[in-house]
C-alpha cells in the first residue's frame, strides 16, 4: 500500500474558454489534474489562494476555489464526484471534454 | 412566423454589439467577474462544469428552417457538433468560448434569433403548445399573444430586476400541452357564453424546491386587457415579492404566504388604479402581429390518404411510428409529425448540427418551412400533408431520428444534470439512456403506453419531475447519487405534483425500481387504463409494498 496524501487542488475556469484548469507547482495553470499542487498544510493553501486571486485579477482564470483531493500512487484524486467530472468531462459522452484529449484525471468519475 | 421589423432588428444589432464589446472588455480585464457576470447572465452565457454554457432563446418554441439551419451551423463550428433542446423550448450549447460569443451572437442575429433574457430576475422566453396552430382541438393559436407578451417584455425597464426569474406558458386549446399551471403566469384561451375568446389567468404555479399549482386569479379577461392586467400582476409581485431570500422570491411563496384571495384584490386594486392605461393593446397591433401567425395556405385534401394508408399497411415499422408519433391536424389530409429526441439510449433533446440540418429540410419541404420544439424536449414539423410523412418518416431513420416513442416510456424527459451543469447533485441522463434502453422492446413499450417519466438532477427540477407521472430527482447524499422517486405528477389541465413514494435509491437501482413500477402498473390496471389513472385509482400503496415490501 502506497501512502495516501490528503490535502486540497486549486482549481478554476479559463477565462477565455471555460476549459477547467489546476495551478500547478510552478504556478502555472494545467488541464490535467494530475499536474496540480495538492496543498497539505494551512500556508500552502493561503499560498495558492494568493496565486489565484493573482491571475483572477490577470483575466487568465475566473471562479477559482479550493477542493478536497488525495494523491494516491502520484496521481490526484477529487474527493467529491463533482469534481471527478470535471478533471473527465460528460460521463454520457466519452469521445467530448478531458477523457477524449489526453488531459484526463486519472480516476473514473462514480467507480474507482 | 413573425418577421422582425426594423426596431427588433436594431434593437438585437445593438444589443449584439454591446455585448461583444462586454466581452472584450472582460477579456481584456477592464471589467471584472463580478461586474460582467450579470451582463454575460443577460445575454445567455453561463459558466458550467465544462466550458460557457450559451442558452438561445426559441420564442414560443417556433423556428424557421433556415433558423434550425444556423443553429446546427452555430453546433458545428462553434461547439462540438451538438446542441441540447431544453425543457422551455429552447437550445443550449454546452462547450462555447467567451471570446466566440459575439461572433454567435451575431450568427444568431443574422437570422433574427437572440440570447437576451434566458437567465436573470427577468420575464423569460414566454412558452406554449408546441402544436399552437395546427392541433385539432385548438381554439386559437396563442402565439400571437406570445409574440405581444415577448415584445412587451423585452427588456422592459420596470420589469427587468423582479425579485427572481418568471416565467410565462400559455394555451390555446382546452388540452393543456404548455404546462400553464406550473409556471409563474399561464394563460388559458375559452370562450365564454357569447363566444368571445378570453383568458384564464392563473398565477403562483412552478417547481423548484417548492412546487405549487397556479391560482386562477382572473377566470376570463378580454384578450385587449391582458397587457395590462399581466402589468398589475407585475407590479404587485416586484412590489410583495420578498428579494431578501431567494428561495422564497419566486411569486408562487407570496402568492401561497399572502392566499389567493388577498392577492387576487391586491392585483384587482391595482389593475383599477390603471384601467385604460398606454398599454392597452390595440385592435390594429394584434392584427399586425397575427398576420404573421396566418394559417399557411393548406391545400384542400380528402381526411384518407390512400399512399399514407398503402405505407402502413405495407411497412409495420412504419406504422409504429406514425401510429406514436403523427397527432391530428386541424385540416383533413395533414398531419402533426412528432419526431422524438429519445432514440433509446440516446441523451434526450440532443441533436447534431447534421441532425438539425436534416429537420430544417423537411420542414422547408414538407411543413411550410416551420419547426417547434417542445417542452418534453422533441421537434415538432407541424403541417405536414399525409401522403407526404411516408418520404419524411424514411429521412428521419437514415439519421437517426425515427424512434417510434413519442409520448412513451423511452420519451423522457431530462435536465443536463452533473454531466454538464454546475448547480446539479446527481446525473440525470445516463438514468434516461438506461430506462429508454429497458423499454426499447417495441412491443412492451406500446404495451405500457401513455406515461411520462421526468428526470431532475437537482432540486430546482428543470427536468420536470414533479409533474412526471413517475419523476425522479437525483441527489446527493454523502457523496453518493441518490435518487427520489415521486408518483401521481401531471403538466396537463388536470395538473398535479406526485408524492415522494418513500425512501430514495442508489444510482445502479434506479432502472429497477422504474420497471418494478411500471411491472406494478400492468399488474393492476384495469384494461385501457393509463398509468396515472391506474396511480389515481390505486394511490401509491400497491407501488409501495412493490418497492419496499421486502425491506
Amino acid at each position: 500500500m502506497s501512502e495516501i496524501e490528503k490535502g486540497q487542488v486549486m482549481t478554476a475556469n479559463r477565462l477565455r474558454d471555460g476549459e477547467v484548469v489546476f495551478l500547478t507547482r510552478a504556478g502555472i495553470w494545467s488541464e490535467k489534474i494530475d499536474d496540480a499542487v495538492l496543498a497539505l498544510e494551512p500556508q500552502a493553501k493561503a499560498a495558492l489562494e494568493a496565486r489565484a486571486a493573482e491571475d483572477v485579477k490577470k483575466t487568465l482564470v475566473t471562479g477559482h476555489y479550493l477542493f478536497d483531493a488525495e494523491r494516491i500512487n502520484g496521481r490526484i484524486r477529487a474527493n467529491h464526484f463533482r469534481e471527478r467530472v470535471r478533471t473527465l468531462g460528460p460521463s454520457v459522452r466519452p469521445d467530448l471534454g478531458k477523457q477524449a484529449n489526453g488531459t484526463a484525471g486519472g480516476f473514473a468519475v462514480f467507480k474507482d | 412566423m413573425y418577421r422582425y421589423d426594423e426596431f427588433d432588428h436594431q434593437f438585437v444589432k445593438e444589443r449584439t454589439e454591446q455585448f461583444r464589446d462586454q466581452a472584450a472588455r472582460r477579456l481584456s480585464g477592464v471589467m471584472s467577474e463580478d461586474e460582467f457576470r450579470p451582463l454575460r447572465l443577460m445575454n445567455g452565457l453561463y459558466l458550467q462544469l465544462h466550458a460557457y454554457m450559451l442558452r438561445v432563446a426559441i420564442p414560443y418554441g417556433t423556428l424557421s428552417s433556415r433558423q434550425m439551419r444556423q443553429l446546427g451551423m452555430i453546433a458545428d463550428k462553434y461547439d462540438k457538433g451538438y446542441g441540447h433542446f431544453t425543457t422551455r423550448q429552447n437550445i443550449q450549447y454546452n462547450w462555447i468560448k467567451l471570446e466566440d460569443a459575439g461572433d454567435i451572437l451575431q450568427a444568431l442575429a443574422d437570422v433574427e434569433m437572440h440570447a437576451i433574457q434566458t437567465s436573470g430576475n427577468c420575464i423569460r422566453n414566454v412558452t406554449t403548445d408546441h402544436w399552437a396552430g395546427a392541433a385539432a382541438d385548438e381554439i386559437a393559436d396563442p402565439r400571437p399573444v406570445g409574440e405581444l407578451i415577448r415584445q412587451w417584455s423585452s427588456l422592459h425597464p420596470e420589469f427587468s430586476f423582479l425579485p427572481r426569474k418568471f416565467k410565462i406558458a400559455i394555451t390555446g386549446a382546452p388540452h393543456d400541452r404548455a404546462a400553464v399551471k406550473v409556471h409563474d403566469i399561464g394563460l388559458r384561451m375559452h370562450r365564454n357564453g357569447k363566444g368571445e375568446a378570453g383568458w384564464e389567468v392563473m398565477v403562483g404555479g412552478g417547481q423548484g424546491r417548492t412546487p405549487m399549482i397556479a391560482v386562477t386569479v382572473r377566470d376570463f379577461l378580454p384578450e385587449k386587457e391582458l397587457i395590462p392586467y399581466l402589468e398589475a400582476i407585475m407590479r404587485v409581485y416586484n412590489l410583495y415579492g420578498r428579494r431578501d431570500n431567494k428561495y422564497k422570491a419566486r411569486i408562487k411563496i407570496l402568492v401561497h404566504e399572502i392566499g389567493a384571495e388577498k392577492f387576487r384584490s391586491e392585483v384587482e386594486a391595482e389593475y383599477a388604479r390603471h384601467p385604460l392605461q398606454s398599454t392597452q393593446v390595440e385592435e390594429r397591433e394584434l392584427q399586425r402581429i397575427s398576420a404573421y401567425f396566418a394559417t399557411p395556405k393548406f391545400e384542400k385534401l380528402s381526411r384518407f390518404a390512400p399512399a399514407f394508408e398503402d405505407a402502413k399497411r405495407a411497412d409495420a415499422a412504419f406504422a409504429r411510428w406514425a401510429k406514436n408519433n403523427l397527432a391530428a391536424h386541424r385540416q383533413d389530409g395533414y398531419a402533426i409529425v412528432n419526431i422524438s429526441l429519445k432514440a433509446p439510449g440516446e441523451i434526450p433533446g440532443d441533436a447534431t448540427g447534421v441532425q438539425m440540418r436534416v429537420m430544417a429540410d423537411l420542414a422547408e419541404r414538407y411543413s411550410h418551412d416551420e419547426l417547434r420544439i417542445s417542452h418534453a424536449q422533441n421537434v415538432v414539423l407541424p403541417h405536414v400533408r399525409l401522403n407526404d410523412v411516408h418520404a419524411i418518416w424514411k429521412k428521419l431513420s437514415e439519421h437517426g431520428l425515427a424512434a417510434a416513442n413519442y409520448g412513451l416510456a423511452g420519451d423522457i424527459i431530462a435536465c443536463p444534470g452533473l454531466d454538464y451543469c454546475s448547480l446539479a447533485t446527481a446525473r440525470s441522463i445516463p438514468i434516461a439512456q438506461a430506462i429508454s434502453r429497458r423499454f426499447a422492446d417495441a412491443r412492451r413499450e406500446q404495451d405500457i403506453g401513455n406515461i411520462k417519466i421526468n428526470i431532475s438532477g437537482c432540486i430546482n427540477a428543470c427536468g420536470h419531475h414533479h409533474v412526471g407521472h413517475i419523476g425522479i430527482l437525483g441527489l446527493d447524499k454523502a457523496g453518493e447519487e441518490y435518487y427520489q422517486i415521486t408518483l401521481g405528477g401531471s403538466s396537463s389541465e388536470n395538473a398535479a405534483i406526485g408524492t415522494i413514494l418513500g425512501p430514495g435509491f442508489a444510482y445502479e437501482d434506479v432502472p429497477e425500481v422504474i420497471e418494478k413500477i411500471i411491472d406494478t402498473y400492468l399488474r393492476i390496471r384495469i384494461a385501457g387504463e393509463e398509468f396515472l389513472t391506474t396511480y389515481r385509482r390505486t394511490g401509491a400503496k400497491p407501488f409501495k409494498e412493490a418497492l419496499y415490501a421486502a425491506a
